[in-house]
């Protein structure tokens, strides 16, 4: 059916952009830098009390 | 330090993001339940042509599914990069509905729609009947999750704050669950979505009979779309009232903003019509309005069922010593801006004597330190996010933008009413067709719904700053330190990824439209 093949080419391009060009180049999680829950924690605590 | 620009970014980055997940999500939502209708009517009358309706229609459900499905998940993406503090303090609470949703409902709805979609004639009528509600209820309850999150950053509840972890943990599932600013957020905003339905397969069938096809087909569709628009309309109203109640009690400072009110009185007006003075502030005499025609005593007696109870304004809440009710019924005084910044800065800085202290060797004084700072922490939390603000400017959200979008929700709401009582009553007299003026009027009513219902999300999401968890955690506090650039960049790519879908979208189904159904000649 011609409007599934279209839906499909379409869904297909958006996931793509989405998970392989906005997911790993654009939108990394900010904590990555942090490796345990701890040092992210201690992260999140200075940011939420020493901003002025 | 956190720039400004860089709080602006990252909110017009996400406002967009949101606004045009709604354009795709409200038609899936009331357009399912419209399909599952047309299709019950084909099981039962065994009628081709009930069937052929119902492809159609699906068809427009796919095409709508196809260019909307996980546009919702950038919004996820930029709770992690943009917004890393808020997702860290808030993480628990947040990641259970969202999770439910994704793993229950998403896939449900996925899974069936499959089978609605391409599973004619591959199996039985029943089993397909039974997928395609499936597939309509798969897709609202996605929206009760998600709307169960997002309730609770208006209203959070069922919570407490572990310091160790700066994280919100879940105490009560259930009371976050059925808390009644998800119940009426929920029920407002599916009806909406079934309202944009109902109005979309109006204007459809009626730019049909106006090109004189496939009339029959139109007729049939306006009659169910419009009983299921008036219903949505009742329900909307209904529910319209109860989110009017909860903001009241929950949100006092968004209702104010709503109506442009700035000193409270017992009996308080609701404003029908007004043009706002851009000069009046919260601490000047100035009139809040230009030009006012407001129904007297009505605001009161719309949030308290009371014609003379006391809504309180914009000053009157930053100077506190009203009395309120809470959603449970229980009278407090409410306290002023002043003292809430004074209780916030306590809890924060209690929070950063645990973060100091939590480590230290010495047992005694870590426990000495750690049980008062727990002790300040939890006597004060509920104000943890005015610990941010420095003047109570910071505390208003932007009246005019509030005010207006309520104004045009209200008025477009009025203006659908009208219209969906008007379009059963022609087409129960048959008359329709005669009515050139309303056929125009239907299609233009298309775009016209969409304002309305993003309208609504507007007054709901700008009435609620500077909280993006209210009194908890201002925006300012919750964006990450990422550049403003990078924000840019990617709301640019972003802009330009979901107006190409929305273009997709809409010449699909123009496309679509113009072909109109098949299979079956109509009259």
């Amino acid at each position: 059916m011609e409007v599934g093949k279209s839906l499909w080419f379409i869904i297909l391009i958006k996931l793509v952009i989405m998970f392989l060009i906005l997911r790993l180049f654009f939108f990394k999680p900010e904590l990555r830098h942090y490796k345990t829950e701890q040092q992210k924690a201690t992260h999140v605590i200075e940011n939420l009390t020493k901003q002025p | 330090m956190i720039l400004t620009s860089l709080v602006d970014a990252s909110r017009l980055q996400f406002a967009l993001t949101a606004m045009f997940h709604w354009l795709f999500v409200p038609l899936t939502l009331g357009l399912g339940i419209l399909i599952a209708i047309f299709e019950t009517k084909y099981y039962k009358t065994n009628d081709e042509s009930w069937k052929k309706l119902t492809q159609f229609w699906s068809r427009i459900f796919a095409i709508n599914f196809a260019c909307g499905v996980a546009t919702g998940i950038i919004l996820e993406f930029e709770f992690g990069t943009n917004w890393s503090n808020y997702s860290w303090f808030v993480g628990d609470i947040f990641g259970a509905p969202l999770a439910i949703e994704g793993i229950f409902a998403f896939f449900m709805e996925s899974t069936f729609f499959a089978v609605m979609y391409f599973g004619w004639n591959k199996v039985s009528k029943g089993f397909h009947l039974l997928s395609t509600w499936l597939t309509a209820i798969g897709a609202n309850l996605s929206a009760y999750w998600i709307l169960t999150a997002n309730a609770w950053m208006q209203h959070p509840i069922g919570v407490a704050f572990n310091p160790v972890t700066a994280r919100n943990e879940m105490v009560d599932f259930w009371s976050i669950v059925f808390s009644p600013v998800t119940l009426s957020k929920f029920f407002h905003s599916v009806m909406s979505g079934f309202l944009v339905a109902a109005v979309v397969v109006i204007g459809v069938s009626c730019w049909y009979i106006k090109k004189k096809c496939n009339k029959e087909f139109a007729h049939r569709s306006i009659k169910y779309a419009s009983v299921f628009g008036l219903i949505s309309l009742l329900l909307l109203m209904i529910t319209g009232h109860t989110s009017a109640v909860t903001v009241a009690r929950t949100q006092p400072m968004k209702l104010a903003a709503m109506e442009g009110l700035y000193r409270g009185e017992n009996g308080t007006p609701f404003v029908g019509f007004a043009i706002l003075n851009p000069k009046k502030s919260y601490n000047n005499t100035e009139k809040p309005y230009i030009v006012n025609l407001s129904v007297p005593k009505a605001l009161s007696f719309m949030v308290d069922s009371d014609f003379n109870s006391f809504v309180p304004g914009i000053s009157d809440i930053i100077e506190g010593g009203y009395k309120y009710k809470t959603l449970d019924g229980e009278e407090k005084t409410a306290i002023s801006f002043q003292e809430k910044v004074e209780r916030g800065n306590m809890a924060r800085r209690a929070l950063a004597l645990y973060g100091q202290y939590k480590d230290d060797p010495d047992t005694l004084k870590r426990n000495e330190i750690l049980s008062q700072a727990k002790s300040y922490l939890d006597k004060n939390f509920e104000y943890f996010g005015y610990g941010f603000l420095k003047n109570p400017e910071e505390s208003i959200p932007n009246v005019p933008l509030t005010f207006y979008s309520f104004r045009i929700m209200v008025m477009l709401g009025g203006y659908f009413m009208l219209f969906m009582l008007l379009c059963y009553f022609f087409c129960r007299k048959k008359v329709l067709e005669k009515k050139n003026w309303f056929l125009v009027l239907s299609i233009i009513s298309v775009p016209l719904v969409y304002i309305c219902a993003e309208a609504g999300w507007v007054v709901a999401e700008v009435g609620r700053q500077p909280w993006t968890i209210q009194d908890l955690l201002p925006v300012g506090a919750s964006v990450s330190g990422v550049s403003a650039n990078n924000v840019w960049t990617t709301l640019i790519i972003f802009a330009v990824l979901f107006t190409t879908l929305l273009i997709a979208e809409l010449k699909i189904a123009f496309n679509q439209i113009k072909k109109g159904p098949e299979g079956i000649t109509w009259n």
